[in-house]
This record gives structure tokens, C-alpha cells and sequence, in this order.
């Protein structure tokens, strides 16, 4: 019998515990809370003094990029990049090569996962074979085998008539269908937001159109089907109107949001930091290629109109979308740059910004990474409930630290956050009881 | 890699310049939009140097003697490429044009590896057109190249409008409180993009003027949040009244699809040049145009070709503007060099002053 006690850290449950006790786990799991004046034998003693004790991050949007891109990331570095940002649990996009289409393929990937240790990965299918959007993929023999969600990520499922299907084939299953809500002929090729930015840099930009009109689509779909939908990192002020109206009828639908579209804006194409001069307009235009993501950045009213929503629990969950690719993908012009931001490691920190401005609160901003992410994909994590996998992150709110892509441990050292100062880093971070990631440990 | 933002805009500030040149600092052309007023001034000064020196019986001067300058065009351009090959000669350059097409570029070469090789073979200045927005800042950010933007996709031509500006001068002689009016596809005009920024710092107030679907999008919807000091007009007939320089921008057929416009008919019977709609400008205004120009479309033949036209005059001041520029860009380049070199030498008195993105 393996017995841990974490003593004098603030446990953060949420809707269960927040307070200052000792957490006792015994052979992996969560066996149960003392006082700091109580005694007994442990194998191993954390002080957590002065440190947060909270669920392990679960993430529903992560790209692994394994199988097909090992340049970019692996099963094994990308568990890695996960722990170290508090992760325990990272749901594994399918847009790889090939791409996640049979049982055989999700078999691939949790045996990978379970190979690398670390961190729990669970893939996503596809919803169509190879993301062509012209055949349904058998979904249902993919959720027997462990998928947890079906999604064509990196593009959305165009025809309609696919997802209405698709979103049928949920009735199957009970698995949500994941849409990257883009209308590919809005957004038009376009690189970036559109809007006052798109217009001073000359790039083509993507209509917040695109994100709402396939919003609202899809909802429609689920709405006359029953099916399952769940939309992936929404980030416009018209996609959360949409959503609420689709809560508020009651329809199985819901909807995730990432830490850099409720941190960053249009602005950060201009330069790092999205610094203006005085005259209001950027100081430095540097078209930063590590602030192209899809969808992108958008504006200042879109992201307080999301953080709005993650406040009052209209957004069910904070993801990643961990996007990490080579420095050859983004060392280009900003045409040719590829879309994504390399996001596990950072998450905490961005995160923290929002309870240092009071926008939201550490247990809101736990909650939305932990047991609502949980509950939206049917995951039996992300709680402190006695008899849980020890599933824990332990974190300094106020720790100091700054961003060295360089340092990372995932291979995508596209962030750009890099060498900006973020507040919040994890501790420790245990999986199964065990300790995964250790600050300043190997 | 040069990260600060120092190096990747225009300016270095030089804290010890006694007399500041008004390019002191500059490492890149770039855009116009971190230009000071006085610095385009200074370009139309030694511009009208420049043309002096292109009258005289031997056309060139040695300033550049011992610089290289390369060329490197990817996409296809016969003025602006010509007119800064002659600059370049004229200043005594030693000049290297090089086009996408039947270079290493072929081979999948990338923008950057293309750059650096060319840093290496010994390449002072490269002078860059790209189909790409912001390509000439991904090279002066990467590289220790000095980049002059030769027209960047959509973005910016920050030549054009100084001899666009160059010109207007010529012909009217002065720039502070004139109407321009620039009329067509601006959405994909880095031409139109680029003289705003330009004229409108020399004090001239500019219009755009053109179908909703070819202008930029905040310019329509969200006109507050407009990027540029220019004003909006969707309406022509309307915009032309009285203005001093009407600038149609060549309507890119390559770019047209059928979903932002009906037809060229319907383009050239609302936003066409013809000489009725010249008659309501001011009776002294001109004509330009950045070409290539398609006649009977966004400007009649007769009015390109008409007394009011000073499309001939803009082709030629381009090589005295041009000119212009890479002189006062391998000055400002030079001095900085001397300069650094001078901080090199004073013992560790400044140090901190080492590191702020300037090469040494």
C-alpha cells in the first residue's frame, strides 16, 4: 500500500472543497482529507504550503500530431508539454496522417498514450474518413474502441448533409460531434481576423461571419436531429449569442473556449504584446506568424463577450487546441505560416490573467478546465472525490515566471507568448498517484 | 536573429546624433507608415537632386560605388523592377535582379534561405516584391539585410506613393490641403494603402472611393475602426467633385471571380475616369495612375492619354525617387555603421546601449 499525503495546500474541489487541508491518496487514488494536526505513517510527504491542490486539467482539444507529423509532436512529448502544464488527461485531435478513422487507428493512439505514461490520452475520430467530408467514418465501432468524441479538426464538416448525419449517428453512441464552425467559402482564404488590422496589414481576412453562420448551422442540425454537438473553440461575440439561445431551448449542445481567445486579440499579428504608440497605432508592425491561429484572434468586444460567458458557465469548457508545429511553419511569410499556437504549457498562466484582472475566479477557472470538460465528454475525471484517481495538480498562483518557448517540452515552440511574463506555474503534477512533473525536477 | 523591435521597424533611435538627419536610424523602406513628414521631404529634396543629375549628359554618380543591391522580384513587374535597376546603375550600384522563376526558388527554396544566400554572396540592400503581405518584414526581421519594399501583396508600395507624391508636387506644386481622390479596388490596392499614409502626411486629405466589396471591410462597416487617415465614398460621382488628383487604380482581372463584381461594364459606368466626370473635378486637376492601366475600364483612353494625364511623368520621376531612397538609405545605413563602430571603441562606457537591436 503506497499512501501520499499533501499537507497545508488550499484544495480547490469544484462545487465539492475549497480549503486549507492535508489530501491523503492511497494506491493512486483520492482515499481522503485531514487535518493538518493529524498523524499517521506515508510513504511520501508534499508541502504544498502557500500552493493551490486542485483536479488535473483535463484537455478536450489537443493536437498530438502522431501519427504522420512526429516533426511537430509525438504521443510522448506531447504528454510531456501536457504534465508540465497541469495536465493529467488530454483528449487527442485526429487530423493526423492517416488520420483517425477506425477502431484500429484509435487503438493506436491509446496504446501510444499508454505507452508514454504520463499523462491519460484519449483520441477523437474522425467524422468523415480521411476529413474528406465525403463518407461518414464508423463511429460507433471508433467509440467501442475508446474514441471519446468524433471531429474533423483543422477543417469543419462543409456539407451540411454530412452533419446532419453525423450528428444522427450521435443517437448511436451518445458521443458528441466536434465542428470547427469555419463556412470555408466566408472565411475565404483568409489569414487572419478581418477587420481594422486585416485591413492595415493587407492580409486577407476571415470574416467573424464564417465562425457564426456554421454556429448556427450546426445548431439547427442538432437541434432537428437531437444529436450531440459540441463546438469546438468558439470565439466570436455571435457564436456565444447563438450558444446561449441553444442552451436556453435545451438542445445537446455545447461549447469550449481557448486560453489565447480569451487573452490575445487581433492585435498580437501587429507585434508581441499588441503594443500601440501614441497615436493608437501599433509601435512595431512585425506580422507575428506565431499569433496565426484558426480561428484567429479576434477582437477586443469578442473576447470579453467570451470571458463573459466562461463567468457564468455558458462555455463548458476551457481547451487548448494545442496547435504545435516546426519553426519552418512559422520562420515565413504570414501566407504561408501554418495556423496554430503551442498552448498546454502556458494555459495555466494565461489563464491567471483573468483572475488577476477579476474577471473570473481560480475555482471558475479550475472548474472550466477540470470536471465541466469532464462532464461535457463523459470523462470519469477531474474531481477529488474519494475513491477518484489521484488525478492532481498542484500549482503557485503567484509564482513569477517567463515564457522560454525554447525550454519547452513540447516539440512546438510556437507561442506568442514567448518571453513575456506570465503569473502561475504548476508544481506537481500527478497522474494515477504518481508524480508526473516536478518543477525544476528532471 | 534580430528580435527587437527596433531592428524590425524602420527606426534605431541614436541618442548621441548631434544633427539629426531626418533618416538618421532607418535600416529598412518598409512602408510609410512609420515615415515622419520630414523624412518623405527629404526624399522629394534629393529627388529633385537626382533629376537634376538624370539631365546631365552622363547620367550617373558614384555614391553607391562598391554597394550591391539585389533585385529579387517574385512576381511579374516591368516598371518598378526597370526603374530600380536604373536607380541602382545610376548610383553606381552594382545591381543583381533575380525573378521567382528560374532561380533556386523553383526548387522550393523558401524566402528566407533565398535571403540569407544572398546576404552571403554579399547583398547590401535587397529591394523585394512578394505576392505575400509583410514579406520585406519577415526578411528584415530574419536577416541583417536592408529591405526596400518593392510591393508587398496587398499590404504597401511605399515607392509608388513617393513618386506619386514626387509628382503631385511637380505638377501642382504642393501637397498640404489638396483633394485626392483615389478610386477603384482598394481592398487589393497596396498602392492606395501606401499613398494614404503618404499624402496624408504631407497634409493632402484623401478619399477612397469605390464598389462596397472592394474596399476594406472596416472602411464599410466599421469606419471608425479604419485603419488609415483616408475618408469613404461609395458614390463617385459624388467623391470627384472638385478634387485636385483623381488616382484610378488598375482593377486586377486576375483577382475578379465574379462574386465582388457583376461585370467590368457595371465598373466602368460607375467608378470609370471619363471626361465627364474629370470635367467636375477642379479645373486644374490631374490624372495618375500606378499601371498598368486597362483602358476603358477604370479610366478612359482619352483621359489617359489627355493633358491632364501625368501617368508618363510618374514612370519617370520613379527612377529619381528611387534614387532618392537608396541614397538616403545606404547613408543612413553607413552612418550607423560608423556610429556603431565608434560605441565599439569607447571602453565598456555605454554597454548597455550594445544590445538595442543595431548590428555592429
Amino acid at each position: 500500500m503506497t499512501r501520499i499525503r499533501i499537507r497545508n495546500g488550499r484544495v480547490i474541489d469544484p462545487t465539492r472543497r475549497d480549503e486549507v487541508i492535508d489530501l491523503v491518496i492511497v494506491d493512486g487514488r483520492v482515499d481522503g482529507f485531514i487535518a493538518a494536526s493529524e498523524t499517521g505513517e506515508f510513504d511520501r510527504e508534499i508541502d504544498a504550503r502557500g500552493f493551490v491542490v486542485a483536479p488535473g486539467f483535463v484537455d478536450l482539444h489537443t493536437h498530438l500530431r502522431e501519427p504522420g507529423f512526429e516533426d511537430k509532436e509525438t504521443v510522448a512529448t506531447g504528454v510531456m508539454a501536457a504534465v508540465a502544464g497541469g495536465f493529467t488527461t488530454v483528449c487527442a485531435m485526429p487530423n493526423t496522417n492517416p488520420t483517425l478513422d477506425t477502431a484500429g487507428d484509435i487503438e493506436f493512439v491509446l496504446a501510444a498514450g499508454r505507452k508514454a505514461g504520463k499523462a491519460r490520452v484519449i483520441p477523437l475520430g474522425t467524422v468523415t474518413r480521411g476529413e474528406a467530408g465525403k463518407e461518414l467514418s464508423d463511429t460507433a465501432e471508433m467509440a467501442a474502441a475508446g474514441a471519446v468524441a468524433f471531429s474533423d479538426d483543422g477543417k469543419p464538416v462543409y456539407d451540411a448533409r454530412m452533419m446532419r448525419y453525423a450528428l444522427s449517428e450521435s443517437l448511436r453512441h451518445g458521443k458528441p460531434v466536434v465542428n470547427h464552425c469555419e463556412d470555408p467559402a466566408i472565411a475565404d482564404g483568409g489569414v487572419m481576423n478581418e477587420g481594422p488590422v486585416s485591413d492595415l496589414l493587407g492580409l486577407k481576412g476571415m470574416s467573424r461571419a464564417a465562425e457564426d453562420v456554421m454556429v448556427a448551422r450546426d445548431i439547427e442540425l442538432a437541434r432537428h436531429t437531437g444529436g450531440r454537438l459540441h463546438l469546438a473553440h468558439i470565439s466570436t461575440e455571435g457564436s456565444i449569442r447563438l450558444l446561449r439561445r441553444a442552451k436556453r431551448d435545451g438542445l445537446a449542445v455545447t461549447a469550449e473556449v481557448t486560453p489565447h481567445h480569451l487573452t490575445l486579440t487581433e492585435d498580437w499579428v501587429v507585434a508581441p504584446g499588441g503594443q500601440k504608440n501614441g497615436e493608437g497605432r501599433p509601435a512595431a508592425v512585425q506580422y507575428d506568424t506565431r499569433a496565426k491561429v484558426n480561428p484567429p484572434l479576434r477582437r477586443e468586444e469578442d473576447r470579453q463577450a467570451l470571458i463573459a460567458a466562461v463567468a457564468e458557465g455558458l462555455i463548458d469548457a476551457i481547451a487548448t487546441d494545442h496547435a504545435p508545429h516546426r519553426s519552418i511553419d512559422k520562420d515565413c511569410t504570414f501566407d504561408e505560416a501554418a495556423f496554430g499556437i503551442s498552448g498546454l504549457e502556458t494555459t495555466l498562466g494565461s489563464l491567471m490573467k483573468l483572475v488577476e484582472a477579476g474577471q473570473l475566479t481560480l475555482p471558475d477557472v479550475i472548474r472550466r478546465i477540470t470536471l465541466d470538460p469532464c462532464r461535457t465528454f463523459g470523462l470519469p475525471f477531474g474531481s477529488l472525490a474519494v475513491g477518484a484517481p489521484a488525478d492532481i495538480v498542484i500549482m503557485d498562483p503567484e509564482a513569477s515566471w517567463t515564457v522560454d518557448a525554447s525550454s519547452f517540452h513540447s516539440k512546438g515552440k510556437n507561442t506568442p507568448l514567448d518571453g513575456h511574463t506570465l503569473r502561475g506555474q504548476v508544481v506537481m503534477t500527478l497522474v494515477d498517484g504518481r508524480v508526473a512533473y516536478e518543477r525544476g525536477g528532471a | 536573429m534580430l528580435k527587437t523591435s527596433a531592428a524590425v521597424n524602420g527606426h534605431v533611435t541614436t541618442p548621441s546624433a548631434v544633427e539629426r538627419h531626418p533618416w538618421t536610424g532607418r535600416r529598412h523602406v518598409l512602408d510609410l507608415d512609420d515615415f515622419s513628414r520630414d523624412e518623405i521631404e527629404e526624399v522629394l529634396r534629393t529627388a529633385d537632386r537626382m533629376k537634376d543629375v538624370l539631365a546631365r549628359p552622363i547620367r550617373r554618380v558614384p555614391s553607391l560605388r562598391g554597394r550591391t543591391i539585389v533585385n529579387l522580384f517574385y512576381e511579374a513587374s516591368t516598371r518598378t523592377r526597370v526603374s530600380f535597376e536604373l536607380a541602382a546603375k545610376n548610383l553606381g550600384a552594382d545591381v543583381v535582379n533575380i525573378a521567382a522563376s528560374g532561380s533556386s526558388v523553383e526548387k522550393g527554396e523558401t524566402l528566407l534561405d533565398t535571403a540569407r544566400t544572398l546576404r552571403g554572396l554579399g547583398a547590401d540592400i535587397m529591394v523585394l516584391r512578394h505576392p505575400d503581405s509583410g514579406a520585406p518584414y519577415t526578411v528584415a526581421r530574419h536577416t541583417d539585410l536592408s529591405v526596400v519594399n518593392a510591393g508587398d501583396g496587398l499590404h504597401a508600395h511605399p515607392t509608388q506613393a513617393l513618386l506619386d507624391a514626387y509628382t503631385i508636387r511637380e505638377r501642382i506644386g504642393r501637397i498640404e490641403g489638396l483633394r485626392v481622390l483615389i478610386v477603384g479596388d482598394i481592398l487589393h490596392s497596396r498602392v492606395a494603402r501606401s499613398n494614404a499614409w503618404c499624402l496624408a502626411r504631407l497634409g493632402a486629405d484623401v478619399t477612397f472611393c469605390g464598389p462596397p466589396a472592394l474596399l476594406p471591410p472596416t472602411s464599410v462597416s466599421d469606419h471608425d475602426r479604419a485603419p488609415w487617415p483616408a475618408r469613404v465614398d461609395l458614390h463617385l460621382d459624388h467623391a470627384v467633385e472638385g478634387v485636385d488628383v483623381i488616382m484610378p487604380l488598375r482593377v486586377q482581372l486576375e483577382r475578379q471571380d465574379g462574386s465582388r463584381l457583376a461585370s467590368l461594364r457595371s465598373y466602368a459606368r460607375d467608378y470609370g475616369i471619363n471626361r465627364a466626370r474629370l470635367a467636375r473635378a477642379a479645373s486644374h486637376a490631374i490624372v495618375m495612375h500606378p499601371g498598368p492601366m486597362n483602358e476603358g475600364v477604370e479610366i478612359d483612353a482619352d483621359v489617359a492619354h489627355g493633358d491632364r494625364s501625368v501617368v508618363q511623368q510618374q514612370v519617370t520621376n520613379g527612377v529619381a525617387v528611387r534614387m532618392a531612397v537608396l541614397y538616403l538609405l545606404t547613408a543612413a545605413v553607413r552612418a550607423a555603421a560608423v556610429t556603431d563602430a565608434e560605441e565599439a571603441q569607447k571602453p565598456a562606457a555605454k554597454s548597455g546601449n550594445a544590445t538595442n537591436g543595431r548590428k555592429a
